[in-house]
């Protein structure tokens, strides 16, 4: 029988007045909400999901939010390893490493960007190299948000340099605890510490942990940005409003109960443009209030760029919403993620602008003594962030040019030449590789 | 549910594209925009004989298709799109909806068959000389003569009010701004078309002296009438406006594909490449705020008037951009009178224009967002 909203509202109401128990221990709801499949209702359903359509997922998320349920916990393992497995892995790697992400056993980070290998990542360069059973790992990773407290990495690494450089890439799953690997936190110019530098040194993975093919590392990589794009655009904002702690350095925290934890997150609501993964908002309210607050409510270049803010937000989400009616109606959607992911930097720079332009001179003040307690300031330092990071605005214009409108490639001489031959990352003129 | 077309919508689309492609292609427009009359009776008689399309949202019972403002929004998007030369919008979407909104049956029993069926073309005269849409200080006067009304002054910008059998026409009587109902062949009215930017929507002055007029709905509830009215009046012509920006963008991309400089397309290179981009983003979000205003007319959300504000400043500004981008992506050619970009781009500011400007648009969603304005009763 063919899912309808109703009927996918109807099962979610019946199964959450059944199992839902807020004097559960947090672990226990995870496992129920895992093995049920509603943790993830467009996943698979042989693999921890429901199968269902985007858009009725979304339909049984409000019953789950209704109800206040927490969900799995956020981050990359959910958002980006799961479906990246689920499409390319083996059933041994679904069997380890799907359910693990949704009860919270394992946290993921994504290894993919080097100091020398950003827009164009297969430029990468740290190597894997066969040793019996294993590879070892040898280079090193930027960027990585939470590699701290991840158990693993998704990890991109030469394993051929003598083939050109999208054909020479192998996608591994690569344990964090051990010792050649090591997490350097990165200070970025928020002045807080949101992703990590690391390094390899002789760290090892074994042969069985390669998703995909041997040297096929590329097309598992694209679909790995493909849900980033979709994570961090206009697919965003669908799922459970609140998650769970994750990876098993937080596990003591899922032992506390449901309605702990719940009533924990509800006296404390996360707050808004503290730190660089919190930082998208069409959300003019405070912007409002301040605008009342300062006197500038009546300013008619401050309303101008209010509604503008409210204006991008709207559309934005109206844009999320039509994809997924598009894919439900049998379109296609992927490429057009990246509208959503460029329209999210967008929101946070006329945010960001508006901000200033209501605060004047107040602007030069941060944290306590600054406009609506600091948040101006720390809005204004995290914008730069969404148009770089999942990639740049650039690139996100390329894909939207080739793969959406159809235009031809950029011509890209380096393509076919064996790695070993390229010259990456930064080099002074006249410097040779 | 929204944003989920049925297949008749899809139909519509479709259909309404193959018939535009077929009896209104740039040679016809620009042959049209030369005229003063500005349309074809033939070609308009068959998009109502063929299509219904003066009729599409007039109720079944007055012989109209009783379609829905997202309906409504499917047809402007083609209509936009070809660049259609015809008393449409004023016939179907400015004066039906007035008589829709005026409430008066006798009126609605009169007129709307002869609309439905394209025999009547009919028009909305609201502005005078400052082009604003608005029914305060009217210099427009009604009095009393026997038992109808006699009009004095002037009205401007109005849609396709040198060819209109039928003019609606606002002004000051005792009671308030009023709605008439003026024959276009009617004693005492002169009518100026007058030189538009935008040459494939004609627009005209009216100058009335003792014209004779029937009111239509109650002395005085004209504000009324014309807020109602332009609130799915500009939900139509944002959709308009998608449909030509659309068309600039597919317009550009071709173009981009074949145009070699350099020894490669013109669109490889990101410069373009990016532009285009941009474009796709702003246009589709256009269509998104347009489809949605268009479902909150469908629903009688409380919404819709601000989302039709919103729809209208981003339909503007997306249209307006991907019009004026489509003339420097095609480069020198773009800037000739022969190519078609130039008819988009004078259509685009037009459009950006009229029914409100951006900035206005954006005043009144203020007024709901800052000031929590109450929505409509």
């Amino acid at each position: 029988v063919e899912a309808t909203a109703s009927s996918v509202r109807r099962e979610a109401r019946e199964w959450i007045e059944q199992n839902f128990d807020p004097q559960l221990s947090l672990r226990d709801w995870l496992e129920r909400l895992a093995d049920s499949g509603w943790a993830q209702p467009a996943w698979p359903a042989a693999w921890y999901g429901r199968g269902l359509p985007p858009d009725l997922a979304a339909l049984a998320y409000e019953e789950f939010n209704r109800a206040d349920a927490p969900g799995p916990p956020a981050g990359l393992g959910v958002m980006l390893a799961a479906p990246t497995i689920i499409s390319h892995g083996s059933d041994e790697q679904r069997r380890t490493f799907v359910r693990a992400v949704l009860v919270g056993d394992h946290a993921w980070c994504q290894l993919f960007s080097e100091p020398g290998a950003g827009s164009d990542l297969a430029g990468l360069q740290t190597r894997a190299e066969r040793d019996g059973g294993e590879f070892v790992v040898d280079g090193q990773k930027v960027w990585t948000s939470g590699a701290q407290l991840a158990d693993y990495g998704m990890l991109l690494a030469r394993t051929d340099p003598d083939a050109p450089k999208h054909r020479g890439i192998t996608y591994f799953a690569l344990p964090m605890s051990q010792p050649g690997v090591e997490v350097r936190p990165l200070v970025q110019m928020t002045g807080e510490s949101g992703f990590s530098e690391v390094f390899f040194t002789g760290a090892r993975v074994p042969a069985s942990a390669v998703v995909g093919e041997l040297n096929g590392g590329w097309a598992v990589a694209l679909s790995t940005l493909g849900f980033e794009r979709t994570g961090l655009g206009a697919g965003s904002g669908i799922g459970f409003r609140l998650a769970a702690p994750g990876g098993s350095r937080l596990h003591a925290q899922q032992e506390v109960s449901v309605g702990e934890y719940i009533a924990a997150a509800k006296a404390q609501p996360r707050s808004f443009g503290t730190n660089s993964t919190a930082m998208i908002g069409g959300n003019i309210a405070p912007l409002v209030s301040l605008a009342a607050e300062l006197g500038r409510d009546r300013d008619p270049e401050v309303r101008q760029e209010i509604v503008r803010l409210y204006a991008l937000g709207c559309v934005n989400t109206w844009n999320g919403l039509r994809a997924r009616a598009a894919l439900r109606a049998g379109g296609r959607a992927g490429a057009e993620a990246s509208l959503g992911k460029l329209m999210s930097s967008r929101i946070a720079r006329q945010w960001r602008d508006t901000a200033s332009l209501i605060a004047g001179p107040r602007g030069m003040l941060a944290d306590d003594d600054g406009p609506l307690r600091g948040r101006v300031a720390s809005q204004l330092l995290a914008t730069p962030g969404p148009s770089i990071y999942g990639g740049s605005d650039q690139i996100q214009r390329n894909i939207i040019g080739e793969r959406v409108l159809g235009l031809p490639r950029e011509a890209d001489p380096s393509r076919a030449v064996p790695f070993r031959q390229l010259k990456v990352g930064t080099q002074a003129a006249g410097e040779q590789s | 549910v929204i944003f989920a077309f049925t297949d008749e919508q899809r139909e519509l689309a479709a259909t309404l594209r193959r018939f535009l492609q077929d009896k209104s292609p740039s040679s016809e427009v620009r042959r049209l925009m030369r005229t003063e009359q500005g349309y074809d009776p033939r070609a308009w008689s068959q998009l109502a004989g063929q299509l219904g399309l003066p009729g599409l949202v007039i109720p079944e019972k007055y012989g109209g298709s009783g379609a829905g403002p997202v309906e409504l929004a499917i047809a402007c998007e083609e209509t936009g799109r070809a660049l259609l030369c015809a008393p449409f919008f004023a016939t179907a979407v400015l004066a039906a909806q007035a008589l829709l909104a005026s409430g008066d049956q006798a009126a609605q029993e009169e007129y709307l068959p002869a609309m439905a069926d394209g025999g009547t073309i009919a028009t909305l005269a609201v502005c005078e000389d400052d082009g604003a849409w608005a029914t305060g200080g009217l210099a427009a006067r009604a009095r009393r003569s026997g038992d109808g009304y006699v009009l004095d002054g002037r009205k401007s910008f109005v849609l396709d009010g040198h060819t209109a059998d039928l003019l609606l026409v606002v002004a000051q009587a005792e009671g308030g701004p009023s709605l008439f109902a003026v024959a276009g062949s009617a004693a005492g009215l002169a009518r100026r078309p007058l030189q538009t930017l935008d040459m494939t929507r004609k627009q005209a002055a009216l100058s009335l002296d003792a014209v004779p007029a029937r009111l239509v709905g109650a002395e005085g509830s004209a504000a009324d009438i014309v807020a109602r009215t332009l609130r799915l009046a500009v939900v139509a012509l944002a959709a308009e406006q998608v449909g030509g920006a659309r068309r600039c963008l597919d317009m550009s991309v071709e173009y981009a594909k074949i145009r070699m400089q350099f020894g490669r397309p013109i669109g490889s290179f990101q410069a373009i490449k990016h532009m285009c981009a941009d474009m796709l983003l702003e246009v589709e979000s256009a269509r998104s705020a347009a489809y949605y205003a268009a479902w909150a007319a469908q629903d009688g959300s409380d919404e819709l008037p601000l989302v039709a504000s919103l729809a209208k400043a981003c339909c503007s500004e997306a249209y307006f951009r991907a019009a004026a981008d489509n003339i420097q992506i095609h480069g020198g050619i773009g800037f000739t009178w022969e190519h078609d970009a130039h008819l988009y781009y004078r259509r685009a500011k037009s459009a950006e224009l009229m029914l409100g400007t951006p900035a206005e648009h954006r005043e009144i969603a203020a007024g709901y967002l800052i000031e929590g304005a109450a929505g409509p009763a």
